[in-house]
């Protein structure tokens, strides 16, 4: 199952980097600034970023493969929700079309759509997405036996450490998140959307929905609020933060924190080095409910510092500046300490 | 045999990290007086707990068996490190038991035993449902986010039998990082096991006041109490084989017996209702979910 590169100027040894397609433009945007294989979904609940104004129907799905392949990028489709019972059919569909369209891989989470893609789709790779929360060797082997998956996604919850270890007892592809927003929880097993807003992450690929948020004048501040309840508090002049559900501000035995995470994204640039050394073989930039502008920056940084790194350079420091300006960063379940 | 006559009670692993004396008289109790079919020990939520836990049970099991139960061993739901695989393969090593797989790796470990899947497992249809009967499970506790609807049509397809969880706060979600320890600016290798300070859990608040969630160690729970009593009738007749009941600091078998009640179609479940609602920290009644609505709300059956 070695996977064949479809650029041949390309090093065998270079991490592939996997970057998000929220629309065919930013498939476009992403290709050009130097995605190796970018990802994105079918527009409806298919797909864990289900969110209005995204993803593809199967037209641009066809246009965005023809785009990619014609400048040696490789196109993942996200099927990566989990059906209910009695509704499988539009997840069947959608299986069915990505193959037929030609994309390379589907990124599949439910075991009964893995067990279907092989049946029926043999012919389109199979990845494990996050959404699987397959976090352990012996897991991975078993999508890998049963199901012929050629890679797996990690879930965000083990050290750098744990996934080399991991990487000694798998020939499984691994697949790690570097850059944007981060799930504190495993990911996959999480009903807090759910609970507050009615929509599920795991059935309709929404989490924290913006239909469910609001933004209400407190005294001289302003709360953000995810269905009725405050997430966080901002005073005057504060810039007020999207209220995700897990990146709120609660009191907990009266005194308040960031209980389970601050409002933080994930950036792995500086520790691409440590990545590589870990045997992973594809970085995953977050955010396909991103903008071109947005994409194109972070595809380019990171493009860069994975060329850097196939000739043995260190990154230089005013790449690394362009791309952590102003935001607060967390290397995450990466390192120990966050744990 | 009518469905009401088949249908069972299981009482659910406890959740949370109670001390051993409080788990054995517990446990002692429930031998002895709770109405239940199965009960169901072992840890799910955090590894560190185990070892304290570990030798009392073969002690409950003889004692829960010889009060007519049925014994489950629950594992782990998020596997970390190698050594909390080695325990897992340890403990499902006892071939005499019967187990509940809360983890795909779990799960394979017990490939052509027969054994049961947990809440915590995606098991959203009945596609994966034939994939996991394939390798020898024959019972499943669905997610507690899955409609009613959805549960209709997997305890019709009939590949295994379905349980439903009907009374406790909710699991909703698992880390690898531990809230406890964040709460009481403990690191978590060195935790002191704050977690055992909340015999339901730690209840956090919004910023305003308002209840939230509970917090339990690396689980995320529901604030509300998932109180199902209303809509076990309906599940009777979709062919629901069994109600899990699970376990919080109040008196199991008072609430057991009326569970049996309500089942056997001679109490209202109204009554129970109005008993539980605000009975753990003053927390609501739910059953949001299987309206496929906010899991947190109450809707009343129309």
């Amino acid at each position: 199952m070695t996977r064949v590169a479809r650029d041949p100027s390309r090093p065998v040894t270079t991490l592939e980097l996997v970057c998000p397609a929220g629309t065919p433009a930013a498939l476009r945007t992403a290709v050009d600034a130097g995605a190796h294989t970018v990802y994105c979904g079918f527009r409806d609940e298919t797909n864990a970023r289900n969110f209005p104004g995204l993803n593809f129907n199967r037209a641009e799905l066809r246009e965005g493969v023809a785009y990619a392949h014609d400048h040696g990028a490789d196109v993942l489709v996200a099927i990566n929700t989990f059906p209910e019972a009695g509704n499988l059919a539009p997840w069947h569909r959608a299986i069915d079309d990505a193959a037929e369209i030609g994309a390379d891989a589907a990124i599949l989470a439910d075991i009964g759509l893995v067990a279907y893609a092989r049946d029926n789709c043999p012919n389109i790779r199979r990845h494990l997405s996050v959404q699987a929360a397959a976090s352990t060797p012996e897991g991975i082997n078993f999508y890998a036996r049963e199901f012929g998956i050629s890679r797996v996604v990690l879930p965000r919850v083990l050290t750098l450490p744990e996934i080399k270890e991991l990487n000694r007892h798998t020939d499984v592809e691994t697949e790690v998140f570097v850059f944007g927003g981060l799930c504190v929880m495993a990911e996959g097993r999480c009903s807090l959307s759910s609970y507050v807003t009615g929509k599920s992450p795991n059935k309709t690929g929404v989490c924290s929905p913006a239909s469910h948020v609001a933004y209400e004048e407190h005294g001289s501040g302003l709360d953000s609020k995810l269905g009725g309840f405050t997430i966080n508090r901002f005073a005057e002049g504060e810039p007020a933060g999207y209220p995700t559900l897990c990146k709120g501000r609660f009191s907990a035995n009266d005194k308040v924190s960031y209980l389970f995470e601050e409002p933080v994204s994930l950036n792995l640039l500086t520790m691409l080095p440590e990545v590589a050394d870990a045997g992973v073989t594809a970085l995953k930039i977050e955010g396909r409910q991103r903008g071109k502008a947005y994409v194109e920056k972070v595809v380019r940084a990171f493009r860069k510092a994975v060329d850097a790194l196939d000739r043995g350079e260190q990154l230089d420091a005013a790449a690394i500046a362009d791309l952590t300006e102003g935001g607060r960063e967390t290397a995450g379940a990466y390192k120990k300490a966050w744990h | 045999m009518t469905a009401a006559q088949t249908a069972k009670l299981t009482l659910g692993p406890l959740l949370f990290n109670w001390s051993n004396e409080k788990r054995q008289d517990y446990y002692a109790r429930v031998a002895d007086e709770a109405d239940v079919d199965t009960v169901i020990l072992g840890e799910t939520v955090c590894s560190k707990r185990t070892p304290f836990q570990e030798p009392h049970w073969p002690g409950l099991i003889d004692r829960l068996q010889k009060g007519g139960k049925e014994v489950v061993l629950s594992t782990l739901g998020l596997i970390l490190s190698s050594r909390e695989m080695n325990d897992m393969r340890e403990t499902v090593a006892d071939e005499n038991l019967y187990f509940e797989a809360n983890d795909i790796a779990v799960d394979d470990m017990l490939k052509g035993r027969p054994h049961m899947i947990g809440p915590m497992m995606n098991v959203y249809n009945e596609g994966t449902l034939a994939r996991l009967a394939a390798g020898g499970a024959d019972r499943v506790c669905v997610p507690v986010e899955m409609s009613g609807h959805a549960i209709g049509v997997l305890a019709g397809a009939g590949i295994m039998d379905v349980e439903v969880f009907v009374f406790g706060r909710m699991p909703l979600a698992i880390a690898a990082r531990c809230y406890h320890s964040r709460i009481h600016k403990v690191p978590k290798s060195n935790c002191r096991y704050v977690c055992g300070l909340d015999n339901d859990g730690l209840a956090i608040d919004t910023l305003d006041g308002k209840p939230f969630l509970t917090v339990n160690g690396t689980q995320t729970m529901s604030y509300t109490v998932s109180n199902l009593a209303a809509e076990i009738p309906e599940m009777l007749k979709m062919g629901v084989k069994s109600f899990r009941i699970s376990p919080h600091d109040v008196d199991v078998v008072r609430i057991a017996r009326q569970f049996r009640g309500i089942i056997d179609g001679t109490a209202d479940p109204q009554d129970l209702l109005d008993e539980t609602d605000g009975l753990i920290d003053g927390a609501p009644n739910s059953n949001g979910f299987f309206y496929d609505e906010e899991g947190l709300k109450y809707k009343n059956a129309e």
